[in-house]
């Protein structure tokens, strides 16, 4: 497993946010993006998952553009971005069951009631639930999705209690001990220890 | 790929069933549209009989556009398109899918209800199952054009009104199709040319609408 980030630079509103950012990851490896809000950690992470072109530069998957890989790329990843990406009319188990149908991940009933447990969620309907609650219901996702290679966590402890943010390191420390990649952008600090880290700020 | 298809076609209905309001705004918009013209014009039957293809097609394409809007925007808005877009699955399924519920959602009922409507217009009653059957044919087309106009004003200030600007003047040949087919049928001719247009336009967008969908998509997205 290889993702290659070359030469990356990113334009967003006339403003650059970074250029020439390369860097390399394995399987077993954690990226940590660094920095203040508005340094473009979240268009660096939408442009490692193809949502966005960069101004310039490629990633590559094994060598591979993923611009030519698209969905044979996504089956490789899970994305968490920043916003909620549950809708409100759904409950948490319809939410996390046709999230990992579009991911291609077959799961069953009794493993989606698993995955909520451990992050201790009723199966309500998702508008009754707090904006933390919210976020536990997205990141339950992570539970059922280990045998995807290619983590990118967009803020993955934003809104969550210690409890919860502990329960992500762990999910986080696993993956990356089974031979899984993680990228993962935050201004906080944490107790996972990354392989590597990018700061926008410099 | 099917698993994924289903899957969304499922959760758009689910989510439309939910939240019945919307769904039947779009229905009432089309029911008190095609009654308002008889109140309009007056009772003349003869005059209320020429006018009521045109008439129940032009409440159609209108109550289509109104449902337009939703098709995409709230999951851009509450991050879910991500997702979909980051699928296993290619994104043309993906958009023939949320195509596909639309149409169950807001199509499908037009075509149950035109029937009755025709009543008010006193349609004769031979002529109800060409109407049925041209709004069958075409409201499909309605929802796969506008899902790539929605696609396309994604995100942008005033979609709305630009969303109609934008597919309103594509919706003219299944318009003169969909009611030409009545008007010959009610002039005593065979409607099948004019069916089988239909049929044809149907096919083309069934097969190329979701394609330019998702490209739209990735477009707006980025």
């Amino acid at each position: 497993m290889n993702l290659e980030l070359s030469h990356l630079s990113c334009e967003r509103g006339g403003r650059t946010l970074f250029s020439d950012l390369s860097a390399s990851l394995r399987g077993g490896e954690l990226l940590r993006i660094a920095g203040p809000n508005g340094s473009g950690k979240t268009s660096l992470l939408r442009i490692l998952c193809g949502l966005l072109s960069p101004t310039s530069g490629s990633v590559s998957w094994q060598g591979v553009e993923i611009r030519r890989l698209r969905e044979e790329y996504s089956k490789q990843l899970v994305y968490i971005g920043h916003a909620a990406a549950v809708k409100d009319d759904l409950t948490a188990a319809e939410n996390l069951r046709i999230a990992c149908t579009l991911a291609g991940l077959p799961v069953s009933a009794p493993e989606i009631r698993q995955a909520l447990e451990v992050f201790e969620l009723a199966d309500l309907q998702v508008r009754r639930l707090s904006q933390g609650q919210r976020r536990r219901a997205v990141l339950a996702r992570l539970a059922l999705s280990g045998s995807v290679p290619l983590w990118l966590l967009d803020e993955p402890y934003a809104a969550l209690d210690a409890a919860a943010g502990r329960l992500v390191e762990e999910l986080i420390e696993g993956h990356v001990a089974r031979g899984g990649a993680v990228v993962y952008a935050t201004h906080q600090d944490t107790h996972v220890g990354a392989s590597q880290v990018i700061d926008l700020d410099a | 790929m099917l698993e994924a298809a289903r899957c969304i076609v499922v959760r758009d209905l689910l989510i439309a069933w939910r939240r019945r309001s919307d769904v039947a705004t779009a229905l009432l918009f089309f029911v008190i549209v095609t009654s308002l013209f008889p109140l309009g014009i007056g009772a003349g039957p003869d005059l209320l009989r020429s006018i009521a293809p045109g008439v129940i097609w032009v409440a159609a394409l209108l109550s289509c556009m109104l449902s337009l809007g939703r098709l995409f925007a709230a999951d851009h808005a509450d991050g879910t398109l991500e997702q979909q877009l980051l699928s296993s699955e290619p994104l043309g399924v993906i958009a023939a899918a949320k195509a596909l519920a639309h149409w169950l959602v807001s199509g499908l009922p037009l075509v149950l209800i035109a029937p009755l409507i025709a009543l008010q217009y006193d349609l004769p009653a031979p002529l109800y199952p060409v109407l049925a059957l041209s709004l069958l044919l075409g409201t499909p087309v309605l929802s796969l054009i506008g899902a790539i106009g929605a696609a396309l004003t994604l995100g942008l200030r005033g979609g709305g009104v630009l969303l109609s600007l934008l597919v309103l003047p594509l919706y003219v040949p299944v318009l003169i199709m969909g009611a030409g087919s009545v008007e010959m049928a009610a002039a005593g001719l065979a409607p099948d040319g004019q069916l089988l247009l239909l049929a044809a336009l149907l096919v083309v967008a069934a097969a190329f609408a979701p394609w330019a969908i998702a490209a739209a998509l990735r477009i707006s997205t980025e």
